[in-house]
Protein backbone atom coordinates (compact mmCIF):
# COMPACT_ATOMS: atom_id res chain seq x y z
CA UNK A 1 0.00 0.00 0.00
CA UNK A 2 2.75 2.29 0.72
CA UNK A 3 4.29 1.46 -2.49
CA UNK A 4 1.16 2.35 -4.39
CA UNK A 5 0.69 5.52 -2.49
CA UNK A 6 4.43 6.20 -3.45
CA UNK A 7 3.70 5.46 -7.47
CA UNK A 8 0.24 7.58 -7.17
CA UNK A 9 2.33 10.73 -5.65
CA UNK A 10 5.31 10.18 -8.25
CA UNK A 11 2.34 10.09 -11.01
CA UNK A 12 0.47 13.48 -9.90
CA UNK A 13 3.59 15.39 -8.96
CA UNK A 14 4.71 14.41 -12.97
CA UNK A 15 1.62 16.43 -13.81
CA UNK A 16 1.50 18.78 -10.71
CA UNK A 17 4.50 21.04 -10.71
CA UNK A 18 2.87 22.52 -7.39
CA UNK A 19 3.50 19.50 -5.80
CA UNK A 20 5.85 18.74 -2.26
CA UNK A 21 7.10 15.98 -0.60
CA UNK A 22 8.08 16.51 2.73
CA UNK A 23 9.45 13.68 5.07
CA UNK A 24 10.68 13.40 8.63
CA UNK A 25 13.73 11.34 7.55
CA UNK A 26 11.85 8.37 6.72
CA UNK A 27 11.03 6.74 2.92
CA UNK A 28 13.93 4.26 2.85
CA UNK A 29 13.25 2.33 -0.08
CA UNK A 30 9.97 4.30 -0.84
CA UNK A 31 10.95 7.38 -1.91
CA UNK A 32 13.85 7.16 -3.58
CA UNK A 33 12.30 7.41 -6.97
CA UNK A 34 10.74 10.51 -5.77
CA UNK A 35 13.87 12.26 -4.60
CA UNK A 36 15.85 11.53 -7.97
CA UNK A 37 12.56 12.83 -10.65
CA UNK A 38 11.82 15.87 -8.05
CA UNK A 39 14.87 17.08 -5.93
CA UNK A 40 13.45 20.39 -5.68
CA UNK A 41 10.00 19.48 -4.52
CA UNK A 42 11.40 16.85 -2.27
CA UNK A 43 12.75 18.00 1.73
CA UNK A 44 14.18 15.64 4.42
CA UNK A 45 13.02 17.87 7.53
CA UNK A 46 14.92 15.41 9.61
CA UNK A 47 13.52 14.28 12.65
CA UNK A 48 11.47 17.07 13.94
CA UNK A 49 8.20 17.11 12.84
CA UNK A 50 6.62 20.06 14.45
CA UNK A 51 8.62 22.35 12.22
CA UNK A 52 7.84 19.88 9.10
CA UNK A 53 4.26 20.70 10.04
CA UNK A 54 4.68 24.11 10.45
CA UNK A 55 6.86 24.33 6.99
CA UNK A 56 3.92 22.57 5.16
CA UNK A 57 1.33 24.76 6.51
CA UNK A 58 3.23 27.76 4.88
CA UNK A 59 3.67 26.08 1.81
CA UNK A 60 0.15 25.43 1.31
CA UNK A 61 -0.26 29.43 2.22
CA UNK A 62 1.78 29.30 -1.05
CA UNK A 63 -0.31 27.50 -2.79
CA UNK A 64 2.34 24.57 -2.49
CA UNK A 65 0.33 21.02 -2.38
CA UNK A 66 2.49 19.38 0.40
CA UNK A 67 2.20 15.71 1.27
CA UNK A 68 4.16 15.38 4.72
CA UNK A 69 4.78 11.76 5.37
CA UNK A 70 6.16 9.78 8.65
CA UNK A 71 5.39 7.16 10.41
CA UNK A 72 1.48 7.50 12.07
CA UNK A 73 2.48 8.23 16.00
CA UNK A 74 5.57 10.57 14.97
CA UNK A 75 3.58 12.04 11.95
CA UNK A 76 0.32 12.54 14.32
CA UNK A 77 1.18 13.53 17.93
CA UNK A 78 4.31 15.13 18.05
CA UNK A 79 3.21 17.91 16.23
CA UNK A 80 -0.58 17.35 16.81
CA UNK A 81 -0.81 21.18 17.50
CA UNK A 82 0.52 22.35 14.28
CA UNK A 83 -2.00 20.04 12.81
CA UNK A 84 -4.89 21.62 14.51
CA UNK A 85 -3.69 25.32 14.20
CA UNK A 86 -1.66 25.76 11.12
CA UNK A 87 -3.59 23.04 8.93
CA UNK A 88 -7.36 22.84 10.55
CA UNK A 89 -7.88 26.25 12.22
CA UNK A 90 -6.44 27.93 9.03
CA UNK A 91 -8.09 25.37 6.53
CA UNK A 92 -5.21 24.79 4.96
CA UNK A 93 -4.82 21.04 2.53
CA UNK A 94 -1.97 19.62 3.78
CA UNK A 95 -2.38 16.07 3.00
CA UNK A 96 -0.99 14.15 6.17
CA UNK A 97 0.02 10.46 4.55
CA UNK A 98 1.31 8.12 7.73
CA UNK A 99 2.53 4.52 7.36
CA UNK A 100 2.06 2.20 9.70
CA UNK A 101 -1.71 1.92 10.13
CA UNK A 102 -2.76 -0.50 13.50
CA UNK A 103 -0.35 -3.05 14.01
CA UNK A 104 2.06 -3.05 11.36
CA UNK A 105 4.66 -2.10 13.06
CA UNK A 106 4.27 -5.57 15.28
CA UNK A 107 7.72 -6.51 16.67
CA UNK A 108 8.43 -2.57 17.12
CA UNK A 109 6.83 -1.88 19.99
CA UNK A 110 3.66 0.31 21.48
CA UNK A 111 6.08 3.37 20.42
CA UNK A 112 5.02 2.83 16.86
CA UNK A 113 1.91 0.77 16.81
CA UNK A 114 -1.52 3.51 15.78
CA UNK A 115 -4.16 2.39 17.54
CA UNK A 116 -6.23 5.50 18.29
CA UNK A 117 -5.24 7.52 14.92
CA UNK A 118 -8.85 7.12 13.66
CA UNK A 119 -10.22 8.85 16.78
CA UNK A 120 -8.01 11.07 17.52
CA UNK A 121 -7.60 12.70 13.43
CA UNK A 122 -11.73 12.31 13.13
CA UNK A 123 -12.04 14.47 16.42
CA UNK A 124 -10.31 17.42 14.49
CA UNK A 125 -12.86 19.84 12.56
CA UNK A 126 -11.79 20.50 8.95
CA UNK A 127 -10.25 17.22 9.34
CA UNK A 128 -11.07 14.63 6.32
CA UNK A 129 -9.62 11.11 7.45
CA UNK A 130 -8.88 8.00 4.79
CA UNK A 131 -7.82 4.92 5.68
CA UNK A 132 -7.76 2.82 2.55
CA UNK A 133 -7.75 -1.23 2.49
CA UNK A 134 -5.81 -2.05 -0.32
CA UNK A 135 -3.40 -0.84 -2.62
CA UNK A 136 -6.23 0.66 -5.06
CA UNK A 137 -7.77 2.17 -2.71
CA UNK A 138 -4.80 3.69 -0.98
CA UNK A 139 -4.22 4.93 -5.13
CA UNK A 140 -7.43 6.84 -5.51
CA UNK A 141 -7.85 8.46 -2.32
CA UNK A 142 -4.23 10.09 -2.77
CA UNK A 143 -5.49 11.55 -6.25
CA UNK A 144 -8.42 12.23 -4.59
CA UNK A 145 -7.16 14.31 -1.60
CA UNK A 146 -5.92 16.67 -4.35
CA UNK A 147 -9.10 17.84 -4.62
CA UNK A 148 -9.46 18.83 -0.88
CA UNK A 149 -9.55 22.39 0.39
CA UNK A 150 -9.13 21.40 3.78
CA UNK A 151 -6.22 19.27 5.25
CA UNK A 152 -6.61 15.29 5.65
CA UNK A 153 -4.92 12.29 7.04
CA UNK A 154 -4.36 9.34 4.80
CA UNK A 155 -3.88 6.03 7.36
CA UNK A 156 -1.73 4.13 5.33
CA UNK A 157 -0.55 -0.12 5.99
CA UNK A 158 2.94 -0.89 4.75
CA UNK A 159 3.51 -3.78 2.72
CA UNK A 160 2.39 -7.03 1.39
CA UNK A 161 -1.19 -5.64 1.11
CA UNK A 162 -3.86 -8.30 -0.70
CA UNK A 163 -5.98 -6.45 -3.54
CA UNK A 164 -9.66 -6.63 -2.39
CA UNK A 165 -11.19 -4.50 -5.87
CA UNK A 166 -11.31 -5.43 -9.04
CA UNK A 167 -11.12 -2.70 -12.19
CA UNK A 168 -14.67 -2.20 -12.17
CA UNK A 169 -15.38 -2.04 -8.34
CA UNK A 170 -12.26 0.39 -7.76
CA UNK A 171 -13.45 2.19 -10.93
CA UNK A 172 -16.98 2.57 -9.26
CA UNK A 173 -15.27 3.66 -5.93
CA UNK A 174 -16.84 6.86 -4.41
CA UNK A 175 -14.52 8.87 -1.82
CA UNK A 176 -16.50 9.24 1.42
CA UNK A 177 -19.12 6.21 0.61
CA UNK A 178 -18.24 2.49 1.89
CA UNK A 179 -17.30 0.18 -1.03
CA UNK A 180 -18.68 -3.32 -1.39
CA UNK A 181 -15.89 -5.64 -1.75
CA UNK A 182 -17.00 -8.86 -0.97
CA UNK A 183 -20.63 -10.79 -1.68
CA UNK A 184 -23.84 -10.88 -3.15
CA UNK A 185 -27.30 -9.57 -1.32
CA UNK A 186 -26.54 -10.81 2.33
CA UNK A 187 -28.03 -9.61 4.97
CA UNK A 188 -24.99 -10.52 7.69
CA UNK A 189 -22.68 -7.39 7.03
CA UNK A 190 -18.85 -7.03 8.20
CA UNK A 191 -17.77 -3.36 7.87
CA UNK A 192 -14.19 -3.02 8.14
CA UNK A 193 -11.45 -0.49 8.15
CA UNK A 194 -7.99 0.26 6.17
CA UNK A 195 -6.00 -3.35 6.76
CA UNK A 196 -8.67 -5.19 8.37
CA UNK A 197 -9.92 -5.10 4.66
CA UNK A 198 -8.53 -8.20 3.32
CA UNK A 199 -8.78 -9.59 6.93
CA UNK A 200 -12.65 -9.25 6.70
CA UNK A 201 -12.82 -10.55 3.14
CA UNK A 202 -10.83 -13.55 3.98
CA UNK A 203 -13.17 -13.82 7.16
CA UNK A 204 -16.44 -13.80 5.16
CA UNK A 205 -14.81 -16.52 2.62
CA UNK A 206 -14.54 -18.94 5.39
CA UNK A 207 -17.83 -17.85 7.15
CA UNK A 208 -19.09 -19.20 3.38
CA UNK A 209 -17.29 -22.08 3.15
CA UNK A 210 -19.58 -23.05 6.88
CA UNK A 211 -22.33 -21.48 5.12
CA UNK A 212 -22.95 -18.53 6.21
CA UNK A 213 -23.05 -15.26 4.02
CA UNK A 214 -21.24 -11.80 4.71
CA UNK A 215 -20.76 -9.50 2.60
CA UNK A 216 -17.89 -6.95 3.08
CA UNK A 217 -17.91 -3.21 3.02
CA UNK A 218 -14.67 -1.37 3.13
CA UNK A 219 -14.90 2.24 5.29
CA UNK A 220 -12.10 3.67 3.70
CA UNK A 221 -13.10 7.23 4.50
CA UNK A 222 -14.45 7.82 7.83
CA UNK A 223 -15.03 11.39 7.80
CA UNK A 224 -16.90 13.18 5.79
CA UNK A 225 -18.15 10.15 6.88
CA UNK A 226 -21.60 8.74 4.68
CA UNK A 227 -23.91 8.04 6.37
CA UNK A 228 -26.86 8.08 4.56
CA UNK A 229 -25.29 4.89 2.64
CA UNK A 230 -24.33 3.65 6.33
CA UNK A 231 -27.68 3.85 7.25
CA UNK A 232 -29.19 2.43 4.14
CA UNK A 233 -26.50 -0.76 4.33
CA UNK A 234 -27.93 -0.99 8.41
CA UNK A 235 -31.39 -0.41 7.90
CA UNK A 236 -31.24 -4.01 5.70
CA UNK A 237 -29.10 -5.84 7.51
CA UNK A 238 -29.34 -8.61 9.84
CA UNK A 239 -25.93 -9.13 11.31
CA UNK A 240 -24.11 -5.65 11.44
CA UNK A 241 -20.12 -6.34 12.49
CA UNK A 242 -17.10 -3.91 12.25
CA UNK A 243 -14.00 -4.60 12.17
CA UNK A 244 -10.74 -2.63 12.75
CA UNK A 245 -7.49 -3.27 14.05
CA UNK A 246 -7.75 0.66 15.94
CA UNK A 247 -9.76 0.90 19.57
CA UNK A 248 -13.60 0.47 19.21
CA UNK A 249 -13.37 3.57 21.17
CA UNK A 250 -13.91 6.74 18.63
CA UNK A 251 -13.02 4.32 15.84
CA UNK A 252 -14.96 2.13 13.25
CA UNK A 253 -16.98 1.13 15.58
CA UNK A 254 -18.06 4.15 17.20
CA UNK A 255 -18.58 5.67 14.00
CA UNK A 256 -21.18 2.74 12.99
CA UNK A 257 -22.55 3.16 16.18
CA UNK A 258 -23.24 7.01 15.72
CA UNK A 259 -25.10 6.52 12.45
CA UNK A 260 -27.54 3.43 13.68
CA UNK A 261 -28.22 5.92 16.96
CA UNK A 262 -28.68 8.98 14.58
CA UNK A 263 -30.97 6.82 12.72
CA UNK A 264 -33.06 5.07 15.26
CA UNK A 265 -31.53 1.66 13.63
CA UNK A 266 -31.90 -0.86 16.40
CA UNK A 267 -28.68 -3.30 15.90
CA UNK A 268 -26.44 -4.96 17.64
CA UNK A 269 -22.92 -4.05 16.53
CA UNK A 270 -20.73 -6.92 16.74
CA UNK A 271 -17.32 -4.94 16.97
CA UNK A 272 -13.76 -6.58 16.38
CA UNK A 273 -11.62 -4.02 17.52
CA UNK A 274 -8.37 -3.90 19.81
CA UNK A 275 -8.24 -3.73 23.45
CA UNK A 276 -8.25 0.06 25.45
CA UNK A 277 -4.67 -0.90 26.46
CA UNK A 278 -1.78 -0.39 25.08
CA UNK A 279 -0.23 -3.99 23.50
CA UNK A 280 2.96 -4.77 25.78
CA UNK A 281 3.42 -8.12 23.86
CA UNK A 282 6.38 -8.68 21.66
CA UNK A 283 5.58 -10.18 18.45
CA UNK A 284 4.49 -9.48 14.60
CA UNK A 285 1.38 -8.17 13.87
CA UNK A 286 -0.01 -11.96 12.53
CA UNK A 287 0.85 -13.32 16.32
CA UNK A 288 -0.86 -9.64 17.95
CA UNK A 289 -3.76 -10.07 15.64
CA UNK A 290 -4.52 -13.74 17.08
CA UNK A 291 -3.62 -12.74 20.66
CA UNK A 292 -6.23 -10.02 20.26
CA UNK A 293 -8.45 -12.07 17.86
CA UNK A 294 -8.48 -9.87 14.83
CA UNK A 295 -7.04 -13.14 13.15
CA UNK A 296 -9.46 -14.78 9.89
CA UNK A 297 -10.24 -17.87 12.32
CA UNK A 298 -11.06 -16.19 15.14
CA UNK A 299 -13.31 -13.28 13.46
CA UNK A 300 -15.75 -16.71 11.56
CA UNK A 301 -15.90 -17.90 14.54
CA UNK A 302 -17.19 -15.52 16.43
CA UNK A 303 -19.44 -14.54 13.69
CA UNK A 304 -20.43 -17.53 12.75
CA UNK A 305 -21.40 -17.63 16.64
CA UNK A 306 -23.90 -14.78 15.99
CA UNK A 307 -27.85 -15.42 14.99
CA UNK A 308 -29.56 -13.50 12.63
CA UNK A 309 -31.62 -11.15 14.36
CA UNK A 310 -29.59 -11.96 17.65
CA UNK B 1 15.39 63.58 16.24
CA UNK B 2 15.01 63.19 12.58
CA UNK B 3 12.36 64.15 10.78
CA UNK B 4 10.72 60.81 10.23
CA UNK B 5 11.56 59.38 13.58
CA UNK B 6 9.27 62.35 15.00
CA UNK B 7 6.85 60.83 12.55
CA UNK B 8 7.22 57.29 14.06
CA UNK B 9 7.20 58.84 17.47
CA UNK B 10 3.65 60.03 16.82
CA UNK B 11 2.06 57.29 15.16
CA UNK B 12 3.54 55.07 17.96
CA UNK B 13 1.99 57.27 20.87
CA UNK B 14 -1.32 56.92 18.72
CA UNK B 15 -0.99 53.23 18.44
CA UNK B 16 -0.37 53.17 22.29
CA UNK B 17 -3.51 55.49 22.66
CA UNK B 18 -5.56 53.36 21.01
CA UNK B 19 -4.76 50.34 22.73
CA UNK B 20 -5.69 51.99 25.52
CA UNK B 21 -8.84 52.84 24.70
CA UNK B 22 -9.32 49.36 22.99
CA UNK B 23 -7.91 47.07 26.34
CA UNK B 24 -10.37 48.77 27.85
CA UNK B 25 -13.09 48.61 26.77
CA UNK B 26 -13.14 45.17 25.65
CA UNK B 27 -11.43 44.48 29.44
CA UNK B 28 -8.85 41.60 27.66
CA UNK B 29 -5.23 40.91 28.44
CA UNK B 30 -1.48 41.31 27.14
CA UNK B 31 -1.60 45.00 26.96
CA UNK B 32 1.81 45.09 28.38
CA UNK B 33 3.27 42.39 25.40
CA UNK B 34 0.81 44.51 23.07
CA UNK B 35 2.82 47.72 24.31
CA UNK B 36 6.57 46.43 23.92
CA UNK B 37 6.18 45.57 20.27
CA UNK B 38 4.99 49.05 19.30
CA UNK B 39 7.95 50.23 17.92
CA UNK B 40 8.60 47.31 16.19
CA UNK B 41 5.60 47.29 14.31
CA UNK B 42 5.31 51.21 13.53
CA UNK B 43 8.53 50.31 11.97
CA UNK B 44 7.78 47.54 9.75
CA UNK B 45 4.50 49.30 8.44
CA UNK B 46 6.54 52.22 7.29
CA UNK B 47 9.06 51.62 4.64
CA UNK B 48 10.28 47.98 5.83
CA UNK B 49 7.63 45.90 4.66
CA UNK B 50 7.04 45.99 0.67
CA UNK B 51 3.63 45.04 -1.73
CA UNK B 52 5.40 41.51 -1.64
CA UNK B 53 6.64 40.60 1.79
CA UNK B 54 5.05 39.08 4.39
CA UNK B 55 4.57 39.55 8.10
CA UNK B 56 3.71 36.70 10.46
CA UNK B 57 2.53 37.87 14.37
CA UNK B 58 4.11 34.69 16.26
CA UNK B 59 3.39 36.11 19.62
CA UNK B 60 -0.02 36.17 18.55
CA UNK B 61 -0.94 37.48 22.22
CA UNK B 62 -0.29 40.96 20.87
CA UNK B 63 -2.31 41.26 18.26
CA UNK B 64 -4.24 44.27 19.36
CA UNK B 65 -0.55 45.75 18.71
CA UNK B 66 -1.21 45.16 15.21
CA UNK B 67 -4.73 46.17 14.84
CA UNK B 68 -3.58 49.44 16.40
CA UNK B 69 -0.69 50.20 14.10
CA UNK B 70 -2.90 49.11 11.05
CA UNK B 71 -5.26 52.06 12.00
CA UNK B 72 -2.61 54.11 13.50
CA UNK B 73 -0.55 53.64 9.45
CA UNK B 74 -4.44 53.78 7.43
CA UNK B 75 -3.41 50.47 6.62
CA UNK B 76 -6.44 48.57 5.60
CA UNK B 77 -7.84 45.58 7.88
CA UNK B 78 -10.45 45.45 9.83
CA UNK B 79 -12.59 47.76 11.74
CA UNK B 80 -11.15 48.23 15.33
CA UNK B 81 -14.99 48.55 16.94
CA UNK B 82 -15.29 44.63 15.86
CA UNK B 83 -11.58 43.89 18.32
CA UNK B 84 -13.28 41.36 21.31
CA UNK B 85 -16.59 42.34 20.57
CA UNK B 86 -19.91 39.85 19.66
CA UNK B 87 -20.10 39.69 16.13
CA UNK B 88 -16.92 41.38 15.32
CA UNK B 89 -13.59 40.65 13.19
CA UNK B 90 -10.98 40.80 15.61
CA UNK B 91 -9.97 38.29 17.89
CA UNK B 92 -7.43 38.34 20.72
CA UNK B 93 -5.39 36.40 18.29
CA UNK B 94 -4.93 37.18 14.96
CA UNK B 95 -7.25 34.73 12.61
CA UNK B 96 -6.70 34.59 9.06
CA UNK B 97 -9.59 33.46 8.01
CA UNK B 98 -11.86 36.39 9.91
CA UNK B 99 -9.64 39.44 9.96
CA UNK B 100 -8.06 40.30 6.04
CA UNK B 101 -4.51 41.08 6.40
CA UNK B 102 -3.30 38.45 9.17
CA UNK B 103 -0.84 36.35 7.06
CA UNK B 104 -1.17 33.25 9.64
CA UNK B 105 -3.41 32.75 11.99
CA UNK B 106 -1.28 32.35 15.72
CA UNK B 107 -1.96 31.91 19.20
CA UNK B 108 -0.02 29.27 20.59
CA UNK B 109 3.74 30.40 20.98
CA UNK B 110 6.40 28.98 18.53
CA UNK B 111 4.25 28.17 15.71
CA UNK B 112 5.08 31.55 13.70
CA UNK B 113 8.04 30.62 12.75
CA UNK B 114 8.30 27.07 11.27
CA UNK B 115 4.92 28.97 9.01
CA UNK B 116 7.50 31.32 8.00
CA UNK B 117 10.55 28.63 7.15
CA UNK B 118 7.55 27.08 4.97
CA UNK B 119 6.42 30.33 2.90
CA UNK B 120 10.30 31.21 2.92
CA UNK B 121 11.25 27.87 1.40
CA UNK B 122 8.66 27.97 -0.82
CA UNK B 123 9.19 31.39 -2.45
CA UNK B 124 13.17 30.01 -2.61
CA UNK B 125 12.09 27.13 -4.79
CA UNK B 126 10.05 29.44 -6.86
CA UNK B 127 12.47 32.15 -7.27
CA UNK B 128 10.04 34.60 -6.04
CA UNK B 129 10.69 37.63 -4.40
CA UNK B 130 9.57 38.88 -0.91
CA UNK B 131 11.15 38.77 2.60
CA UNK B 132 9.00 37.03 5.49
CA UNK B 133 9.27 38.79 9.10
CA UNK B 134 8.36 36.89 11.73
CA UNK B 135 7.67 38.81 15.38
CA UNK B 136 8.17 36.10 18.48
CA UNK B 137 8.17 36.94 21.94
CA UNK B 138 11.13 36.15 24.03
CA UNK B 139 8.81 33.40 26.17
CA UNK B 140 8.32 31.80 22.95
CA UNK B 141 11.85 30.99 22.44
CA UNK B 142 11.36 28.50 24.84
CA UNK B 143 9.49 26.49 22.43
CA UNK B 144 11.39 23.26 21.04
CA UNK B 145 9.68 24.18 17.53
CA UNK B 146 11.45 27.53 17.49
CA UNK B 147 15.03 25.79 17.67
CA UNK B 148 13.89 22.97 15.05
CA UNK B 149 12.45 25.89 12.65
CA UNK B 150 15.96 28.09 13.51
CA UNK B 151 18.36 24.80 12.59
CA UNK B 152 15.86 23.97 8.86
CA UNK B 153 16.40 27.50 8.21
CA UNK B 154 19.72 27.89 8.79
CA UNK B 155 20.46 24.70 6.94
CA UNK B 156 18.19 25.72 3.87
CA UNK B 157 19.97 29.56 3.59
CA UNK B 158 16.85 30.73 3.92
CA UNK B 159 18.15 34.64 3.69
CA UNK B 160 14.19 35.43 3.40
CA UNK B 161 12.92 35.13 6.34
CA UNK B 162 14.11 37.14 9.69
CA UNK B 163 12.91 36.51 12.74
CA UNK B 164 12.25 39.80 15.46
CA UNK B 165 12.33 38.61 19.20
CA UNK B 166 10.68 41.31 21.00
CA UNK B 167 12.54 40.67 24.14
CA UNK B 168 10.49 42.69 26.83
CA UNK B 169 11.93 39.97 29.49
CA UNK B 170 8.83 39.23 31.24
CA UNK B 171 6.75 35.94 30.53
CA UNK B 172 3.51 35.34 31.84
CA UNK B 173 4.23 33.74 34.70
CA UNK B 174 8.12 34.23 35.25
CA UNK B 175 11.15 36.89 34.27
CA UNK B 176 12.51 35.45 31.17
CA UNK B 177 16.04 35.73 32.15
CA UNK B 178 15.24 32.78 35.25
CA UNK B 179 14.32 30.41 32.41
CA UNK B 180 15.91 31.32 29.08
CA UNK B 181 18.61 34.25 29.89
CA UNK B 182 18.99 36.95 26.95
CA UNK B 183 22.87 36.11 26.72
CA UNK B 184 22.13 32.93 25.44
CA UNK B 185 20.06 33.62 22.69
CA UNK B 186 22.67 35.53 20.41
CA UNK B 187 25.17 32.40 20.28
CA UNK B 188 22.08 30.07 20.14
CA UNK B 189 21.03 31.67 17.25
CA UNK B 190 24.46 31.93 15.70
CA UNK B 191 24.97 28.16 16.31
CA UNK B 192 21.74 27.24 14.47
CA UNK B 193 22.95 29.54 11.55
CA UNK B 194 21.30 32.56 11.64
CA UNK B 195 22.65 36.21 11.14
CA UNK B 196 22.55 38.11 14.55
CA UNK B 197 21.63 41.80 15.45
CA UNK B 198 20.98 43.17 18.70
CA UNK B 199 18.83 46.59 18.84
CA UNK B 200 16.73 48.64 20.98
CA UNK B 201 13.33 47.56 20.19
CA UNK B 202 12.15 51.44 20.79
CA UNK B 203 14.86 52.93 19.09
CA UNK B 204 13.06 54.25 15.47
CA UNK B 205 16.68 54.81 14.12
CA UNK B 206 18.23 51.13 15.60
CA UNK B 207 15.27 49.44 14.16
CA UNK B 208 15.09 51.11 10.79
CA UNK B 209 18.77 50.14 10.00
CA UNK B 210 18.70 46.58 11.18
CA UNK B 211 15.44 45.60 9.64
CA UNK B 212 16.48 47.62 6.27
CA UNK B 213 19.40 45.34 6.44
CA UNK B 214 17.46 42.00 6.26
CA UNK B 215 19.21 39.75 5.03
CA UNK B 216 21.90 40.03 7.07
CA UNK B 217 24.25 38.27 5.43
CA UNK B 218 23.65 35.76 2.56
CA UNK B 219 22.19 32.04 3.09
CA UNK B 220 21.59 32.95 6.48
CA UNK B 221 18.31 33.98 7.95
CA UNK B 222 18.30 37.18 9.86
CA UNK B 223 17.84 37.20 13.17
CA UNK B 224 16.83 40.90 15.33
CA UNK B 225 17.12 40.60 19.37
CA UNK B 226 14.91 43.66 19.99
CA UNK B 227 15.49 44.45 23.60
CA UNK B 228 12.21 45.90 24.68
CA UNK B 229 10.34 47.07 27.61
CA UNK B 230 6.71 45.29 28.79
CA UNK B 231 4.45 47.97 29.01
CA UNK B 232 6.65 50.80 28.09
CA UNK B 233 5.02 53.87 27.64
CA UNK B 234 3.18 53.96 31.16
CA UNK B 235 5.20 53.82 33.85
CA UNK B 236 2.75 51.79 36.06
CA UNK B 237 2.59 48.95 33.30
CA UNK B 238 6.37 49.05 32.75
CA UNK B 239 8.07 45.74 33.94
CA UNK B 240 5.18 44.41 35.58
CA UNK B 241 4.27 40.99 35.29
CA UNK B 242 0.26 42.07 36.18
CA UNK B 243 0.05 43.82 33.43
CA UNK B 244 0.67 41.00 31.05
CA UNK B 245 -3.21 40.17 32.43
CA UNK B 246 -4.83 43.47 33.35
CA UNK B 247 -7.00 45.76 31.31
CA UNK B 248 -6.88 49.42 31.93
CA UNK B 249 -9.65 50.83 34.30
CA UNK B 250 -12.11 52.99 32.47
CA UNK B 251 -11.57 55.69 35.07
CA UNK B 252 -8.06 55.43 34.79
CA UNK B 253 -7.93 56.13 31.00
CA UNK B 254 -7.81 60.14 31.19
CA UNK B 255 -4.21 59.96 33.13
CA UNK B 256 -2.73 57.25 31.30
CA UNK B 257 -3.56 59.22 27.74
CA UNK B 258 -2.15 62.35 29.86
CA UNK B 259 1.12 60.72 30.45
CA UNK B 260 1.63 59.41 26.99
CA UNK B 261 1.03 62.96 25.67
CA UNK B 262 3.45 64.48 28.09
CA UNK B 263 5.94 62.06 27.41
Amino acid sequence: MRAAFAKTLLGLAEKNPDIFLLTGDLGFSVFEEFKARFPLRYLNCGVAEQNMLGMAAGMALEGKTVFVYSIIPFLLYRGLEQIRNDMCYQRLPVKLAGVGSGLAYGTAGGSHHAVEDIGVMTSLPDMAVFAPGDPLEAARLTEFSLSLETPCYIRLNKAGDAVVHTTETIAALEPGKPAKVFGGASRNVIFAVGNMVPEAVETAKLLKSRGREFSVYSVHTLKPLDEESIAGILRSSAVVATIEEHAARNGLFSAIAGVAAKNCIRAAIYASALPDSYSHEVGSRQYLRRLYRLDRDSLAEKLYAVKEGG
Amino acid sequence: MPFAEAGLEKLARETRKTLLLLHSRAGTSHIGSAFSSVEILVSLHNGILAKEDVFILSKGHAASALYAVWDSCKIGGAPLDGYCRDGGVLHGHPDRLRCPGVAASTGSLGHGIPIGAGIAFARKRDAKKGRIFVLASDGELQEGSVWEAAASAGRLGLDNLAVIVDANGLQAFEHTENIMPFSTLEPKFLAFGCAVETVDGHDFGQLAKALGAVPFAPGKPSVILAKTVKGKGIKEFEGKLEWHYKSPAAADLERYLLELEET
